[in-house]
């Protein structure tokens, strides 16, 4: 099976220098309606070798599927006078709303440290543009905060052995995606990782975005908020008249 | 069983939201409150987000108070003059309320405002009414005459001019009063996502000196206008009102007002008092310990 495969990619290998990933993933859009609790993406692909043979060498596969960025405020609480108070804060100009890594060994290992800050790979290599502008300490101290918050609200995430190798060919990768992410393009990305170094990598698209009923409710609530706040106040008055008629009619 | 909602972006378990409506709506009809200060924590409470709660909870008091207007309404228990003077003084406050919100959101001092306005006044509340209602209690025991007749509304309000008949309420006084006092509701509104009532109520009854029969229902009636004009705020500028939120909120609390309202006539209204004071009393303890505890998160996010 495995040569047959190989057999039939074997001219897209013709006058290749270095390896290519060929990525897919099970859902290139993922839609929200009403009953959604979250989804799992798989990642899967093949590394095409030139020649047709993997060689020797461990090749580690790391996946990282990564929200929008955005530009977000934070704000640090101190108790001052007995009361705990927002006081200092800090800007980051790009903050990705979501960013699940998953690789085949733990990614320090497989990584050298400075492979790792220029593709991103690991929470804590994110670039996330303080804009203050003040102390490095100080913007350390404030990463160090938001970071914790995503990694404990689910939207970051890294896990050690998320990605399986068969082969030394094939490779796939499982991420959940939390039902309280925020819409928009997602990115998938794989990186084939030997000697501590990128090699390749590949990118796909992901579309996040609300559908059906949900889509409709959200577009009017953004582009009409007159009609949709007196919608929302005739829905509640006509509700509680509704009650008020059934319970009058049940008493009698 | 699941449902997702779409402006606040996560998905909810349907019967805790209608639950939770349904005991802030039972509240509303047996007390003549909104319930919001209880529906906002709450609902942040379940995860969902601190605007979106706030904005959500104020047309769902405006539906619960809808069928506790027509029940009292029917019954006589609305004065729709004195109603109509603090639904003015109720909308000039909430445009101010909105010029204070925005201010506060810029300096970030929003989440500690509003949690000391919080604790001074269900503080100050809890504790007057607790005190009143167990003093009118401790006087049936000893079988003592409740005092007759003598409207004793405030010294202070009595010395406003121009005086104005309120004839449901039996009152001769200044429409200022009730004026004045709607606008700090409406201010409340805006500000801290509540009705009002459980200020609205007391001050009714012991500043104004209103006829007990027509103060949950007058009451209720100002919150109706007040809430409805601010769920209008809200929906154009924050655009933080969640309509399948709202929705679930309001067929529990629609349905718990009616039977509040019910229970209402069967109980008597020290007793009522002394359970609002009580509940008051212990949100505003609540408040305060968060306050001065080290919150679970020292850093929040906002996006820009």
């Amino acid at each position: 099976m495995r040569k047959l495969f190989l057999l039939l990619i074997a001219p897209l290998l013709i006058g290749a220098e270095s390896p290519r990933l060929v990525p897919d993933v099970s859902q290139r859009k993922i839609e929200i309606i009403y009953s959604f609790t979250g989804a799992e993406l798989l990642l899967f692909g093949a590394i095409l070798y030139p020649g047709g043979t993997a060689p020797s060498d461990d090749a580690q596969i790391a996946v990282v599927v990564k929200g929008p960025s955005e530009p977000v405020l934070i704000r640090e609480k101190r108790k001052i006078a007995g009361m705990w108070i927002n006081a200092d804060s800090a800007d980051f100009r790009s903050v990705p709303s979501f960013y699940a890594l998953a690789s085949s060994k733990p990614i320090a290992r497989i990584v050298d440290p400075r492979t790792a800050v220029i593709y991103e790979l690991g929470i804590d290599n994110l670039q996330l543009s303080p804009a203050s502008g003040g102390d490095p300490a100080e913007d350390r101290r404030f990463e160090t905060g938001l970071i914790d918050l995503k990694r404990r609200g689910g939207y970051y995430s890294e896990t050690d052995s998320g990605v399986e190798i068969s082969e030394g060919v094939l490779y796939r990768a499982r991420i959940a995606i939390p039902a309280r992410v925020p819409v928009g393009r997602y990115t998938a990305e794989t990186f084939l990782i030997e000697k501590g170094r990128v090699i390749a990598a590949a990118t796909r698209d992901i579309e996040i975005d609300k559908s059906g009923m949900e889509a409709f409710v959200a577009q009017a609530a953004e582009r009409h908020g007159f009609l949709y706040g007196l919608f929302a106040v005739c829905l509640s008055l006509a509700l509680g008249w509704l009650a008020s008629t059934i319970f009058k009619r049940l008493r009698e | 069983m699941d449902l997702y909602l779409p402006i606040a972006g996560l998905s909810v378990n349907i019967l805790v939201i209608i639950g939770l409506g349904g005991l802030v709506g039972l509240l509303s009809g047996m007390f003549g409150v909104g319930g919001g200060f209880l529906t906002t924590p709450l609902m942040i409470f379940c995860g969902i987000p601190p605007a979106v709660a706030v904005a959500s909870s104020a047309p769902q008091i405006t539906g619960a108070s809808v069928s506790g207007v027509l029940a009292h309404g029917s019954r006589g228990g609305v004065d729709y003059h004195m109603g109509a003077v603090l639904v003015a003084g109720g909308a000039l406050g909430s445009l101010l309320g909105g010029f204070l919100f925005r201010l506060l959101q810029d300096v970030g001092q929003i989440d500690t405002v509003v949690n000391i306005m919080y604790v001074v006044m269900l503080g100050g509340i809890g504790t007057v009414m607790a005190r009143e209602s167990i003093h009118a209690l401790i006087g049936e025991w000893r079988g003592d005459r409740p005092k007759a007749g003598g409207k004793r509304h405030h010294p202070l309000i009595a010395m406003l001019p121009f005086r104005w008949r309120f004839y449901s309420s039996g009152l001769y006084i200044s429409p200022l009063a009730p004026l004045i006092l709607g606008f700090a509701t409406g201010v409340m509104t805006v500000l801290m996502g509540v009705g009002g009532g459980f200020i609205l109520v007391p001050a009714m009854i012991y500043m104004l000196g209103m006829s007990a029969r027509v103060v949950v229902g007058t009451s209720l009636f100002q919150i109706l206008f007040v809430t409805a004009a601010s769920t209008l705020i809200h929906a154009m500028t924050t655009r933080a009102v969640d309509l399948v939120l709202t929705g679930l909120l309001l067929v529990g609390s629609v349905s718990g007002a009616q039977i509040g309202a019910r229970m209402a006539q069967t109980v008597k209204p020290e007793y009522l008092r002394l359970a609002l004071a009580f509940i008051v009393l212990v949100v505003a303890i609540r408040m305060l310990l968060g306050l001065t505890w080290r919150p679970p998160e020292i850093f929040t996010v906002q996006l820009l």
